[in-house]
């Protein structure tokens, strides 16, 4: 449904602008329907970056997002509106995405003079009372209150409401989860794994690889805006083999596993690969060097792609 | 027996009437002990670990006592406390990354600060340069700017300077929240690594996630909305926790390493209640499957095992 093709993102930055910094380099991947896709990286690595290309809040430097055919860099003036009806964004801060002065569920009536001015009200309130049921809320608890008076989790639950009155096809769900408390996440999450299951696509940007593993069919590894490793989640995390990754993973901390053991585990199993990509090794970030092309994602197996110069034994087409 | 709390209640003062965010607490750290301290926001546990350091204008000292290796803390009192943070009590904030003076180079402000207690810079410069060294920073740090460095970076900076005097308690306040995966175990480690350098005594760790603590504690606290719910070892908390909240806590929790084809974990229903009125008898009634009449009253926090305690009707010692 949607797909990005080589997408990058280039900022200039300097006096004047003089240089460019590359904050996204040629990311490639598909979103389809019924799906969520799991982007992790870590701060810089330009996840947040593809999502706001995504809904258009910044230009495309290079390549192209198609959404069901369309190009979305080309997409202008009345279309605008209508291409915003089917894709939509939540993000981090629940509590800086209100207006603090206006009553929290003015995010819906803004919707309705911009989309549905002529709904009749009760049938306007009905909409809301579904919505809001579809993302396990009280219509009592939640209208009429100012974004003070809520808690993170439903501010952000009612921001998903507000994509939902519309018919919406696609969610960029940018870092959705990091600002709730442990016990009010997992439902939005689940929440979230419901509107999978009713035909929606959903590109997750997290930086916790435990709730990409737990939501998401499809993982897209990021790191320095490049793709290192991408595929199906329980291929990337079952056996991933870029080391970036392997290094990610083995940080996670986890419930029954302390870190010490995990690398015992590793260092057992004969290898300890745990240093960076080599491509990096010869070109850190910090040097200055002028890197070459990085290197291309290589199949390692269905469904499952590395981009690493490591990998060697012939699978591996150096760029 | 490092630090001793006993029965510690601290309120907020609003126009509504007291918020009563720590609701008696009573608990030790022992000396070489990393505690941790969990909870969901709002639940009182930045409001122990503050307590502990400072009070701030809002916050009202109601009862309780607080001894640390034998001296009994003033904590209600600001201008006696000060006798005690730094060299004694000290803390990591919550936003490390900007706890420096962004006007003063590093060096500099270490050495104000040193001056403040009466040591001398030069001194101890020599240490300071050997945890430096130890963390991984540069020498040259001591001759920049807090904007020079990373936010990890900073973090660890802080952390050395908090702890530059050999505290006997330092509290960390939700210092790896705002982090990387990577940079949080880093800094995790580093935590770990100062108290068996012995550059601090006992630490009180308090976050919201409760598999950073598996990592680094030896025993957890676990509070809800201002009362303490269950202590015990960590092992024992993660693996066979006995208070509702603290299962409930837990088993919500995603991880990696399991595959969640059609599993569903689910979330703990409702919201803590409000502190302003906070319910009697259990406040974890309204959300706990197992509530029954009994909840009407509140639960001790009465010890089921040698070093497990636990504050629910539903659990009482005989099978300890």
């Amino acid at each position: 449904m949607l797909s990005l093709n080589r997408v990058s993102k280039f900022y200039k930055v300097g006096i004047f602008g003089g240089k460019e910094l590359a904050a996204v380099r040629d990311v490639s991947f598909d979103v389809n329907e019924g799906e969520v896709v799991s982007l992790i990286g870590e701060s810089g690595s330009g996840k947040t970056t593809i999502g706001k290309m995504i809904l258009k809040l910044i230009e495309i430097s290079r390549g192209s997002i198609t959404c069901e055919g369309m190009d979305v860099a080309t997409i202008r003036g009345g279309s605008v509106k209508s291409y915003y009806r089917h894709v939509q964004g939540v993000f981090q801060d629940p509590f800086s995405s209100y207006n603090p002065i206006f009553k929290a569920d003015r995010v819906f009536s803004m919707i309705r003079s911009e989309y549905f001015p002529d709904t009749a009200r009760s049938e306007w309130s009905d909409k809301i009372d579904g919505v809001l049921r579809a993302v396990s809320l009280e219509p009592d608890q939640v209208l009429n209150k100012y974004p003070h008076q809520l808690s993170g989790g439903q501010l952000q639950r009612l921001l998903v409401a507000r994509a939902l009155l519309l018919d919406l096809k696609f969610l960029v769900a940018d870092e959705i989860i990091s600002m709730l408390d442990a016990s009010t996440r997992i439902d939005v999450l689940n929440l979230l794994a419901e509107l999978k299951g009713r035909g929606m696509g959903i590109l997750f940007i997290t930086h916790d690889l435990s709730l990409g593993n737990y939501i998401s069919e499809k993982t897209v590894i990021l790191r320095r805006g490049v793709v290192v490793e991408m595929g199906a989640t329980d291929k990337v995390f079952g056996n991933p083999t870029h080391p970036y990754t392997k290094v990610l993973i083995s940080s996670v901390p986890q419930l029954h596993r302390k870190w010490a053991d995990i690398e015992a585990e590793i260092k057992a199993h004969g290898g300890d690969d745990s240093g960076s990509c080599l491509f990096h090794q010869a070109y850190p970030p910090t040097a200055g060097v002028s890197a070459p092309d990085a290197p291309t994602l290589v199949k390692v197996e269905d469904d499952h792609f590395v981009g690493c110069f490591d990998l060697g034994q012939g699978i591996c087409q150096v760029a | 027996m490092s630090l001793q709390v006993s029965d510690l209640k601290v309120y907020y003062r609003t126009l509504a009437g007291d918020v009563k965010a720590l609701d008696g607490a009573t608990f030790s750290i022992a000396d070489k002990e990393i505690m941790g301290l969990a909870g969901e926001s709002g639940c009182g546990k930045s409001t122990l670990g503050n307590s502990l350091i400072r009070l701030d204008g809002r916050m009202k000292y109601v009862a309780g006592s607080v001894t640390l290796d034998g001296n009994s803390l003033p904590i209600w009192d600001d201008d006696g406390m000060n006798e005690f943070r730094f060299r004694d009590v000290t803390v990591i904030p919550q936003y490390a990354m900007s706890a420096m003076n962004p006007t003063r180079k590093i060096g500099k402000m270490i050495g104000d600060l040193l001056e403040s207690r009466g040591e001398s810079y030069k001194e101890i410069k020599p240490e300071l340069m050997r945890r430096i060294d130890l963390v991984g920073l540069q020498a040259d740090v001591l001759g920049r700017y807090p904007i020079e460095l990373s936010g990890g970076m900073k973090q660890r900076m802080v952390m050395v300077i908090s702890t530059l005097l050999d505290p006997s308690l330092l509290i960390a306040d939700e210092i790896t929240s705002a982090l990387d995966v990577s940079t949080q175990r880093a800094v995790a480690e580093t935590l770990v690594s100062f108290r068996d350098h012995g550059f601090v005594k006992s630490m009180l760790v308090i976050t919201h996630d409760v598999s950073i603590l598996y990592q680094t504690a030896d025993t957890i606290l676990v509070m809800y909305a201002g009362k303490l719910a269950e202590k015990a070892p960590t092992k024992t908390i993660i693996e066979q926790p006995r208070h509702p909240y603290t299962t409930m806590l837990i088993s919500s929790l995603p991880e990696v390493g399991v595959r969640y084809a059609n599993k569903k974990l689910s979330g703990i229903p409702g919201s803590p209640p409000s502190l302003l009125n906070p319910p009697t008898g259990c406040r974890f009634r309204a959300r706990c499957p197992l509530a029954f009449d009994k909840c009407l009253e509140e639960p001790p926090f009465i010890r089921i095992a040698p070093d497990h305690s636990v504050a629910c009707w539903k659990v009482d010692g005989s099978d300890a």
